[in-house]
């Protein structure tokens, strides 16, 4: 028998008081993919780090041993682990544009780590960056190893580290969250770009990822972790689709299904397609710059929404759908077009005329920890809106705030607390609360459980549709993730460079896309079913070559 | 590229035509009699009242600063009592205390500050950059804290404490050095580096503090990042990612505060200047101001700004070189 690739005995790392890995012990052979699955917080990323060393001289505390390619990881010097780093096991990280230096060309990073392990002249590595880039799809690999990260796009700069990865023809890739800053057509090729590379070149691959299906496209085994610990462990196709553990079942049920119908919902809906929508937007344009600078974000959009209805609007980064949410509740003023609600038109409003609608118009924000202020009890945060509504009785307000509070199911007595006090998912409670204090007629929810751990969105999901039916309000949820606006929405928008190119109920545009554009994000999004992921990768591939 | 430049341009002509108005509108303000002044405290009435037409001071103020202008464009007569004098264009005025020309005067100083601003910078560069490296890569060990507590003493001396100890030092105790006076280079060279060699040290000194500081922060603001970390992950060794990754980070801000630095010094260096009796601008301007000298005195600040806003426009040269994610607009 040979020994495996990387192989973990009881690895237990600390953080201070805090136990981010306890006792995690498996095996990688080589040439095979684990997959890491967990959410925020199991210990995963420090894991994967841990398999490099690179917890050295931080201040954390690890014990157990780590052995990668041959390398005891916890006792080798500085020049075994140095030799070790790059060229027998190399790191893909998260974050593409943080993650390489901006004041150098992409080449030179990628020539500079490959000098670090070969005795090659500088014009030796720089042709060696260019052979890399080249094989990671860089079009026009020569010219563009010339340029500095900021010139690349977000899936460039991941091409770009997995080249760096490449250059040196490691046995084993450590990839931490590789396409998680991307957007999900990119995800895809990068994903399959990680397939091929290893059936090219046979090296192993630790991938470690939130992403469910990310993994289940990509991998041969998986690990799944929770509070440091390894939960389960086996064939992807078996632990995705029989899981022993109640946790894996837990994970898996959260995570929302792009093949799936909505769920049936209990309860009376107030949605009425005859009666006069609550807001249409007709014809919205908005430009940001002037002169040759000018970017139009948003380019002649128009949409109705009823209410007790949520129209979905999905589109990836930069197709302008935060802009057009903001300009639906007039946070931002439309350069052209009209908005109606409630039979006014209310975009060419003033300010002033517009105050009296504010309140009815509400938004809940992608960043939970951004849009609450830290130095402020969040008592005071949900009020903000009733004080602008003019109530001035201090106990009506702390009454009001802590039905709130208790309306989104945090305790009422935390009014005194402050936001660091709360985790991600009740942040974003708080911020539904503060959205629901003026109690709104519509509200726009700008990407509100992106920044959330799968169980945690599942919770704030069903929290939306839970008041939505209760209040009859009218809602927008704006989402890069088609599965969770499948699940959410009753209409759906697609939204590209600024157009809406296809927009109807959403069963019909999930079920049977019309446009080309719709079709290509539906293939790219990863399915749970690892046995479909050879038929996903062929029909990308058809759509790409269409 | 080019409309940066004009853009630049423009911008240097209005903050130096508003100094020139700040100033001429403080001295009308200001008390005191400019022609008694400039006359001396033993003139007669009469006299007084020469030196007043002579210098046309009874014209109104706006008339005066017209005339400057004037002046800078076409040049100007002076009346010197006895005949008239030619100040050829671009005439900053002629001084109410010597008869000498302003641009003369300029002429005759700018060399002996530049001496003393462009050999102290080299060096206050070198020392602080040196040492911000120095206490970076040593982070937390006892070296960092020596040149930590050696920057604070640095950043909270007064350069004549310094100035006065090293003239002490090398020129009393030690007799190494001559006592510093000013050679002009053209003269003999030699005489000229040793000659500054103090004063150099001096400044040198004192501001190198300030950007040791500033270069260790920066460096270790980019240790931090996660660019750093990838170069770590692929072994590359830490004197590399000092030298190529961390030490790049503190360049920009280097370049920033180095341009106000060297900008300010040609009118700022008094202390230095005085110490070391080195005859130039910063002198002069104090001089001036005491004196009620206009012309002089608007002629050393115009000196001082321009070299201000050029060594910001230089800087934002540089900063675009150094980083090309800056757009010059």
């Amino acid at each position: 028998m040979t020994t495996p690739l990387v192989q973990v005995e009881d690895l237990t790392i600390d953080f201070g008081t805090v136990r981010a890995v306890d006792g995690l012990s498996f095996t990688l052979e080589a040439g095979a993919a684990l997959g890491v699955v967990g959410e925020s917080g199991s210990g995963k990323s420090a894991s994967a780090s841990a398999l490099l060393g690179l917890h050295r001289g931080t201040g954390a505390r690890v014990t157990g041993t780590v052995r990668v390619a041959g390398t005891d990881v916890g006792t080798a010097g500085e020049a075994e682990l140095r030799a070790l780093r790059g060229a027998k096991a190399a790191m893909v990280f998260q974050d593409p544009l943080s993650s390489l230096d901006p004041y150098y060309t992409v080449g030179d990073q990628i020539a500079e780590v490959y000098r670090v392990h070969n005795s090659a002249s500088r014009r030796a590595a720089r042709a060696r960056a260019v052979e890399v880039l080249d094989r990671v799809g860089i079009p026009d690999a020569a010219r563009r190893a010339r340029s500095r990260p900021h010139e690349f796009s977000g899936g460039m700069r991941q091409r770009a580290l997995i080249a760096m990865a490449l250059a040196c023809e490691p046995r084993l890739i450590v990839a931490d969250e590789p396409t998680t800053a991307l957007d999900v057509t990119v995800q895809a090729q990068i994903l399959d770009l990680l397939h091929e590379l290893r059936r090219e070149t046979g090296m192993g691959l630790l991938l470690v990822t939130h992403d469910v299906g990310v993994a289940a496209e990509s991998v041969d085994d998986v690990l799944v972790m929770q509070h440091g610990r390894a939960v389960e462990r086996g064939p992807v196709a078996e632990v995705l689709g029989a899981p022993r553990q109640p946790y894996t079942r837990e994970l898996l049920a959260s995570v929302p299904r792009i093949d799936e119908k909505r769920a049936a919902v209990p309860g009376p809906r107030a949605a009425d397609p005859d009666a006069a929508p609550l807001l249409e937007a007709v014809d919205l344009r908005r430009e940001f710059g002037r002169g040759a600078r000018r970017v139009t974000a948003v380019d002649g959009v128009s949409l109705t929404v009823h209410a007790g209805e949520t129209l979905g609007i999905v589109g990836e980064s930069g197709s302008g759908k935060t802009t057009l949410g903001r300009m639906l509740v007039r946070l931002l003023d439309p350069t052209s077009g009209r908005l109606r609600y409630a039979g006014e038109e209310i975009g060419s409003f003033s300010e002033k005329a517009f105050l009296p609608h504010r309140r009815e118009l509400q938004m809940v924000f992608q960043d939970p920890v951004a849009s609450l202020n830290p130095r402020r009890s969040i008592g005071e945060s949900v009020a903000d809106p009733l004080r602008a509504a003019g109530e001035s009785d201090e106990t009506r307000i702390r009454d009001r705030v802590r039905e709130l509070l208790e309306r989104v199911g945090l305790d009422g007595s935390r009014y005194e607390r402050y936001p660091h006090e709360f985790s991600g998912g009740q942040r974003q409670r708080i911020g539904i609360a503060r959205a629901l204090a003026a109690e709104p007629k519509l509200i726009v929810c700008d990407e509100p459980v992106s920044a959330l751990d799968v169980t945690t969105q599942a919770q704030v999901i069903a929290l939306l549709g839970e008041l939505q039916r209760e209040l009859g309000i009218g809602l927008v949820f704006i989402a890069h993730d088609l599965a969770v606006v499948r699940q959410v929405s009753d209409r759906v928008a697609v939204m590209r460079q600024g157009r809406i190119v296809e927009q109807g109920a959403v069963d019909e545009v999930y079920g049977s896309p019309q446009d080309p554009y719709t079709k290509q994000l539906l293939a790219a999004v990863p399915a749970l079913d690892p046995a479909h992921a050879a038929a996903r990768r062929a029909t990308r591939s058809e759509l790409a070559a269409a | 590229m080019t409309g940066f430049l004009l853009r630049r341009l423009g911008g240097a002509v209005f903050v130096l035509l508003s100094l020139t108005v700040i100033l001429y509108a403080v001295f009308y303000v200001a008390p005191g009699d400019v022609a008694q002044i400039a006359c001396g405290p033993r003139c007669s009435p009469a006299q007084v009242a020469q030196v007043t037409e002579q210098l046309r001071l009874d014209d109104p103020v706006y008339t005066q600063y017209w005339h400057f202008l004037q002046g800078i464009v076409a040049g100007r007569d002076f009346s010197t009592g006895t005949g008239v004098e030619h100040c050829a264009a671009p005439c900053l005025g002629v001084s109410y205390q010597s008869d000498q020309q302003v641009m003369q005067l300029i002429l005759t100083k700018l060399p002996v500050t530049g001496s003393l601003v462009i050999g102290a910078f080299a060096l206050w560069i070198l020392l602080g950059v040196g040492t911000g490296v120095l206490s970076a890569w040593r982070r937390g060990r006892i070296t960092e804290r020596v040149l930590t507590w050696l920057t604070l003493a640095g950043i909270a001396t007064p350069v004549f404490v310094i100035g006065l100890l090293l003239i002490i030092i090398f020129c009393s105790t030690l007799q190494w050095l001559p006592s510093p006076t000013y050679v002009p280079f053209t003269e003999d060279p030699e005489q000229w580096a040793w000659g500054l060699l103090l004063p150099w040290v001096s400044l040198a000194l004192i501001e190198s503090a300030k950007y040791a500081r500033l270069t260790r922060s920066s460096m270790l603001e980019t240790l931090a990042e996660d660019h750093v970390r990838t170069f770590r992950a692929y072994g590359v060794g830490e004197p590399a990612i000092m030298r190529r990754h961390a030490l790049r980070g503190a360049v920009a801000p280097v370049i920033a505060l180095s341009a106000l630095d060297f900008g300010s010094m040609f009118g700022g260096a008094v202390l230095t200047e005085s110490l070391f009796g080195i005859p130039g601008i910063g002198r002069e301007l104090v001089h001036a101001v005491k004196v009620v000298d206009l012309p002089v005195v608007v002629g050393m600040v115009l000196v001082t700004g321009f070299f201000v806003v050029l060594a910001n426009a230089v800087a934002d040269l540089l900063y675009a070189l150094a980083d090309r994610r800056v757009v010059l607009s």
